[in-house]
């Protein structure tokens, strides 16, 4: 069956690999030494992952009085950070759930270190509201569990309580999918290395699995639910959010078009991380025949894509404020754009809107030096989005005599920084013990664009019956769709 | 108990496909395969029924979405009553979201137990590998002698045919 080749469509791995230099080369990261360039990025990481440490220590011992916020301006760069992360984290879902389910077989190369972004991220983000808390020690106290207070119940009217549900679950759905993934990979990783720390890890994480096909056909099953399940859940955690601001009667927050606006731009920031972060990978650790340059330029187009609904939605809100009429509402916005935090606001629309328009340009999604910058462009440019709507809307409330500004402390400046710290030394340590590239799933498209060496059977007693042939039409639609 | 099998080594996906079709149609016995990657179109050749585990997934999720929601209920109408805001005690719409984010899970998390337990999957399992490097490129097909019918050149044949690396019988504990 197969052996056909369509004129139009380019392999998805380079280099004409078989499934053994898969292997070879994808578990040759791990069992070198690390290079140099990965204990400078690793000692960066871990050193900004201490000082935020440090930070958040102060703070906890101290109390929330060592950060800038204030009566008026009470959620700053905590849940800016807190939203950012989140938004970081969706990438990763939509990578490996939703281009999944719509048979995006690019994302093979990609979906593995995306899920561990999207691990990490929440991850980041779950530190957020947790210190935010003030005690963070009582955090349980957001979860439903029999006390001696009565017993007195969560709310579950409360959108912060949907969220910590929503979180919750979003992180553990992810782990779950992302392990499940890992499976595969980790039994190949074991049986290839003898000895060491990743072998024995290996052994005991890829749970006997031995390539069984019966195994592997309940396995796909499996995989298209959990797919399925993280695609609603990837859109309900990012409306969940949005409904910690939309449902306050805070203007600037109270807005329908909240769930919609978070989700792409969720996305957007999300992407934009990706799309560092394999960068980076792919030159420090020799994957250029695995992301290809055709990878980069879809994500590119994923970029616009999104960049383009957050601009609609940007400008939207700036419309319904100045069409409703309401003062308050109309005043939100145009102290947004051209008040104190004017600068703010500039930095959203420049980086968010104005420069992804490069990437129209193919001689821009093809140049790696434009790309890089673009996407953490586009990360500053989110982070900023989030600081906008939380501490504009905040800052200049329904009452004059209550508005302040907004300075963030150097205590909350170095919990964003080890928050990137603790990301990337996280990052880093996936990097060098796990296979950063779906092997098991690569291989299954290393054929994509190829021509096949198998010959069909000659003798005509060894023909499938025709009933299990499929009709040429069929295989020639099929492929046409990947 | 044991039971003789004919193992086949492959090189290429094409020719597992291809083999494990026509052993089929020969009336041979299809044990399993073992592949480095799920091989597309292997479960039709194998004539494997589709998994049972969507009703896992299915009941998990309304076992989970129900216990929630009626737990819900009870810590909010019953079993202390709060008044919050003045909102009424029965909240439903307020109740969706932590509901629909219990059933993502419970039907996540059964489904994956339900899977590890069906397929013998547990932390630290020693694996019986059929032959070194089935999870790096290699594909094999395991047939069972069956009866006396059973003709092991014909099977031999068959596997050369479809570019067999490696034939060999083995005697199997089952």
């Amino acid at each position: 069956m197969a052996d056909f080749v369509l004129p139009a469509q380019k392999p998805l791995i380079a280099g004409d690999k078989t499934p053994a230099d898969v292997t070879r080369e994808i578990c040759h990261s791990l069992e070198g030494r690390p290079t140099p360039l990965w204990w400078g990025g690793f000692l960066l990481a871990l050193s900004l992952l201490l000082l935020g440490a440090a930070a958040v220590t102060y703070e906890v011992a101290t109390g929330i009085g060592t950060w800038g916020v204030n009566r008026t301006v009470g959620w700053a760069v905590g849940i800016t950070c807190f939203v950012f992360w989140i938004g970081i984290g969706h990438a990763g879902t939509l990578i490996s759930a939703i281009l999944f389910l719509l048979r995006q077989r690019w994302r093979t190369s990609v979906n593995r270190s995306a899920e561990a972004m999207t691990i990490f991220a929440v991850m980041c983000a779950g530190v957020f509201p947790v210190i935010h808390l003030g005690r963070p020690w009582m955090a349980y106290w957001l979860f439903p569990y029999p006390n001696t207070r009565g017993p007195l119940w969560v709310n579950y009217r409360s959108p912060l309580v949907w969220d910590a549900f929503a979180i919750g679950a979003y992180f553990t759905i992810s782990l779950v999918f992302w392990y499940l993934g890992l499976i595969p990979d980790l039994a190949t990783v074991r049986d290839r290395l003898c000895s060491g720390f990743r072998h024995k890890l290996a052994s005991v994480m890829s749970l006997g699995w031995n390539g069984s096909f019966r195994t592997w056909h309940r396995y796909e099953s499996v995989y298209l639910m959990l797919a399925g399940l993280a695609t609603p859940l990837v859109l309900s955690v990012h409306t969940i959010v949005s409904w910690d601001f939309a449902t306050g009667i805070i203007p600037g927050w109270h807005a329908t078009i909240f769930p919609p606006y978070f989700v792409a731009g969720a996305i957007f920031s999300g992407v934009a991380m990706v799309l560092t972060l394999v960068l980076v990978a792919r030159k420090t650790m020799r994957l250029e025949d695995y992301i290809t340059l055709r990878h980069i330029d879809v994500m590119c187009k994923l970029l616009l894509l999104t960049s383009g609904i957050v601009a609609i939605a940007y400008a939207t809100e700036f419309f319904t404020a100045l069409y409703s009429t309401g003062h308050f509402e109309e005043f939100a916005f145009l102290n947004r754009a051209f008040g104190p935090f004017g600068w703010a606001y500039a930095i959203m629309v420049g980086c968010n809107v104005l420069v992804p328009q490069l990437l129209w340009f193919r001689k821009v999604r093809s140049n790696l030096w434009m790309v890089f910058p673009i996407s953490i462009l586009i990360n500053v440019g989110m982070w900023f989005e989030r600081f906008v709507i939380i501490v504009t809307s905040l800052h200049r409330d329904f009452l004059p005599s209550s508005w302040t500004s907004y300075r963030p402390t150097p205590i909350e400046l170095s919990m964003l920084v080890g928050s990137f710290g603790l990301f990337f030394t996280l990052f880093l340590l996936f990097c060098r013990l796990l296979p950063v590239v779906a092997m098991a799933e690569v291989k299954g498209v290393l054929h994509v664009g190829h021509e096949r060496k198998v010959e069909a059977p000659s003798a005509p007693f060894l023909l499938p019956p025709v009933e299990e042939l499929e009709p040429v039409g069929a295989v020639v639609a099929r492929g046409g769709l990947e | 108990m044991s039971r003789r099998v004919v193992i086949g080594v492959f090189a290429e996906e094409g020719g597992l496909l291809g083999v494990t079709r026509a052993a089929r149609a020969e009336g041979m016995k299809v044990i399993d395969a073992y592949t480095p990657y799920p091989v597309h179109g292997l479960d039709s050749a194998m004539g494997l029924r589709p998994s049972r585990l969507p009703w896992v997934c299915f009941w998990a999720a309304i076992t989970g979405a129900a216990l929630k929601l009626w737990f819900e209920f009870w810590t909010t109408m019953v079993d202390w009553p709060l008044n919050v805001g003045g909102k009424p005690w029965n909240s439903l719409p307020a109740f969706v979201p932590v509901t629909f984010e219990v059933m993502v899970l419970s039907a996540g998390l059964a489904t994956v137990f339900a899977f590890l337990v069906l397929a013998r999957l547990w932390p630290n399992k020693q694996p019986a590998l059929v032959i070194p490097g089935i999870t790096d490129d290699r594909f094999v097909l395991v047939l069972e002698e069956s009866d006396a019918r059973f003709d092991f050149d014909r099977v031999r044949k068959l596997f050369q045919k479809f570019g067999a690396v490696k034939i060999e019988e083995r005697l199997e504990e089952a």
